[in-house]
């Protein structure tokens, strides 16, 4: 199809074109001029640099410094922008919550930007549905190929046929080489961050999973579907009624039976719901204790407070997190980002606790809805020593209760995971157990490949108490490889009802063995090994407030992947302040 | 010719702008964002962070008098001053902002007030020095 862009007035027309890209065919010669872009930021400063630099790339530029307004923009214009790009500190309305918003409403690419580069907000960028996250101050250079991000989600609504000729590589130069077909742009280079990556891998992962190619996809672009409530409700219950296991989505949609819905639709709701689910049952564990996680809990706290937050991040995440995305690509279903966020807020409040609390037992009711054969057994034994929570972990959302949740049965008993406030240690899987045990006397062997993130800080000593570690696993995957590895392994416990999707959708990233191979004993970051301890690694950098983040984790960079798997499989002793014996924090990549 | 010395001293102080460590290369991409249509665009985006930044420091003096402790806070408003200051290039500024922010992260209000008062002095010599050269830049356009 044609994309006919005038790069000067940007009217009805422009915006159409845009948009009926549809297959995805030829885009026209001015592409990417013409874009529409809302950018978002109270400093008038950085705002009115944003604003030049996007014009000089032939964008349409508005800009706005508040958020209520931005929004009331975009609803007041759908379909009257192409992308939004969001500073995340703003004085009305946290960033992450206006990309939520979007997110939800429109289902828009939006960019975060922000000064602060910390793993921990890059991270919640990408667990809030970023498509990406620009380190202030901003270059000419990252504004440049933001279009990338605008027609990577055009293809993946189109379900673009064009996909077929894509590899399957998760680089970025796949990404690009998919862009390439749609446009002729010289410079792929996305800014600096690693959601590109993910995108482009998830975006094509998606695809080539898709399987079949519905009708529907090949043609003109497809019908957004809208899951509202009820719809979703009606997707609920078909799922609980075939088993999340066997939920398929050509029954889900016999069961269903709603007019004008299609396979695919429900296979790409399915995906974003599984990850919602694998999310929700690693929050508890995840949220804390992470490195990465910031120590706000607030943040947390914000979060949790938008319902469908979860939804977003799994929307986002299904579209967007090449990580989940993968896993979920093994599951034949095409990923159109449908919003519809919304309905899983339902879930969302217990999803999100991060803070710990009874959130555990309340997602744990909650699983039981989500979570099929998903032990949650959250009874979130309140571990003791979790609350210790080294003043890394302290932060961690979660109480290690939560991260008992999951864990195979009792099987961990000590889990070291204690405090661990990120839900790594919800790998569960029989091989940790025993490992738990070791580690709890030692604290080495972090097990938890899945997360490097140590924010567990929660005082573990050895205590780990029994902790449903599988959940949490959930939460969080510092990368997506990681947690291919573990939910490969942990598969086999049956903690999660992701199970079925785990496997399928993960895969161990070779790398990833290659990385933590220094600092993981086991094969591969396989939760076999996974001394609780390792979760409550912290790293010593902010703790990440990441309890859903965690679950989004995608395409890590090595150097975040690695960061994880030491952090789980570190060895050393932990800071005192965790009341470990310590694991070496400062093994710990930073 | 005048023209051309007054571009010669422009082109001098510029250089010592950045051999002095005040400006980084991001004030090399508002340069480079200056063009025919919008001529001033430095200076006019100079002239924006500095009527702003004014608040920040305000703020910031406020908090440190009446609420002391609260790290968070600071931390936060230094956060949002630095990267209004980085967007410009400032870069001494920038670093004093960076060092402060440590100084929230733990806790100490020693360290903050000290660093404050030279991300205040920075900021002011910062200020004096781009002026300057703006205007011969100007001039000498």
């Amino acid at each position: 199809m044609h994309l006919e862009v005038n790069p000067v007035p940007f009217a009805g027309s422009t915006a159409s074109s845009w948009k009926s890209g549809g297959g995805g065919g030829v885009v026209s010669d001015q592409f990417p001029a013409g874009l529409r872009v809302l950018v978002v930021d109270d400093d008038p400063t950085c705002l009115r640099i944003l604003e030049k630099m996007l014009r000089n790339c032939l964008y349409e530029v508005t800009k706005c410094s508040r958020a209520e307004v931005a929004l009331k923009l975009l609803r007041d214009n759908k379909d009257g922008f192409d992308v939004v790009i969001s500073d995340v500190h703003m004085p009305d309305m946290d960033g992450f919550k206006l990309l939520e918003h979007i997110g939800l409403e429109m289902d828009l690419p939006v960019i975060m930007m922000s000064a602060d580069d910390s793993k921990r907000v890059v991270m919640k960028g990408v667990t809030h549905g970023a498509c990406d996250y620009l380190i202030k101050p901003v270059r000419m250079e990252a504004l440049k190929n933001i279009w990338q991000h605008v027609i990577r989600r055009k293809k993946h609504e189109w379900g673009d046929h064009n996909e077929k000729d894509v590899e399957q590589s998760g680089s970025v130069e796949d990404g690009e080489r998919q862009q390439k077909q749609l446009s002729e742009n010289d410079d792929y280079s996305s800014s600096a961050n690693e959601g590109s990556c993910k995108n482009s891998k998830k975006r094509k992962n998606e695809d080539e999973e898709g399987g079949e190619r519905d009708e529907d996809s090949s043609s003109s672009k497809k019908q957004r579907v809208v899951w509202t409530t009820e719809l979703h409700q009606q997707f609920v219950t078909a799922v609980n009624q075939l088993g999340i296991d066997k939920a398929v989505p050509k029954k889900i949609l016999d069961l269903m039976n709603v007019q004008g819905l299609t396979r695919e639709n429900v296979a790409s709701h399915l995906q974003k719901y599984r990850l919602y689910l694998r999310r929700l049952s690693g929050q508890h564990h995840n949220g804390i204790g992470n490195s990465f996680m910031g120590p706000t809990d607030a943040t947390f706290g914000q979060l949790t407070s938008v319902n469908g937050l979860d939804l977003q991040s799994l929307a986002s995440s299904s579209s967007q997190l090449s990580p989940l995305g993968r896993s979920t690509n093994r599951t034949p279903v095409s990923v159109p980002l449908n919003d519809p966020r919304n309905i899983f807020s339902f879930e969302s409040p217990n999803i999100r606790f991060v803070h710990g609390q009874q959130q555990q037992q309340h997602n744990g009711v909650n699983r039981g809805n989500l979570l099929h054969g998903i032990p949650t057994n959250m009874n979130m034994p309140i571990h003791p020593h979790s609350s210790q929570s080294n003043s890394l972990l302290t932060q961690m959302v979660q109480p290690p209760q939560q991260r008992n949740q999951i864990f195979n049965d009792g099987v961990f008993g000590q889990n070291g995971i204690d405090g661990f406030a990120p839900a790594y240690t919800s790998i569960p899987q029989p091989s940790s157990v025993v490992d738990f045990s070791r580690s709890q006397r030692t604290f080495s062997t972090p097990v938890n490949n899945n997360f490097g993130i140590a924010g567990l800080a929660s005082s573990n000593k050895g205590m780990l108490p029994q902790h449903d570690i599988g959940s949490e696993i959930n939460g969080f995957v510092p990368t997506c490889d990681v947690f291919t590895d573990v939910n490969q392994n942990n598969n086999r416990t049956d903690d999660w009802g992701f199970q079925s999707v785990g496997p399928t959708t993960f895969e161990a990233p070779q790398h990833l063995n290659v990385q933590s191979g220094g600092l993981v004993n086991n094969s591969n970051l396989v939760p076999q090994n996974i001394p609780s301890d390792s979760l409550s690694r912290i790293r010593g950098e902010r703790l990440p407030d990441v309890g859903f983040q965690n679950s989004l984790f995608s395409d890590q960079d090595d150097d975040l992947l690695s960061t994880y798997i030491k952090q789980n499989h570190q060895d050393g002793s932990f800071d005192n302040e965790f009341g470990f014996d310590g694991y070496p924090l400062d093994d710990l990549p930073v | 010719m005048e023209g051309n010395k007054l571009q010669r001293q422009a082109a001098c102080m510029r250089n010592a702008l950045f051999d002095q460590g005040y400006l980084d290369e991001q004030f090399i991409q508002l340069e480079d964002l200056q063009d025919e249509a919008n001529p001033n665009f430095v200076e006019e985006v100079v002239k924006l962070f500095y009527s702003d930044s004014a608040r920040f420091i305000r703020n910031i003096d406020l908090t440190l008098n009446n609420s002391p402790s609260d790290f968070v806070k600071l931390d936060n408003i230094m956060h949002q001053f630095k990267g209004s200051s980085s967007s410009i290039g400032a870069k001494k500024v920038k670093q004093r902002c960076t060092q402060f922010q440590e100084y929230c992260k733990i806790g100490n209000f020693e360290g903050c007030m000290r660093t404050f008062q030279e991300v205040k002095q920075e900021h002011a010599a910062l200020k004096k020095k781009i002026e300057s050269y703006l205007q011969v830049a100007r001039q000498a356009r």
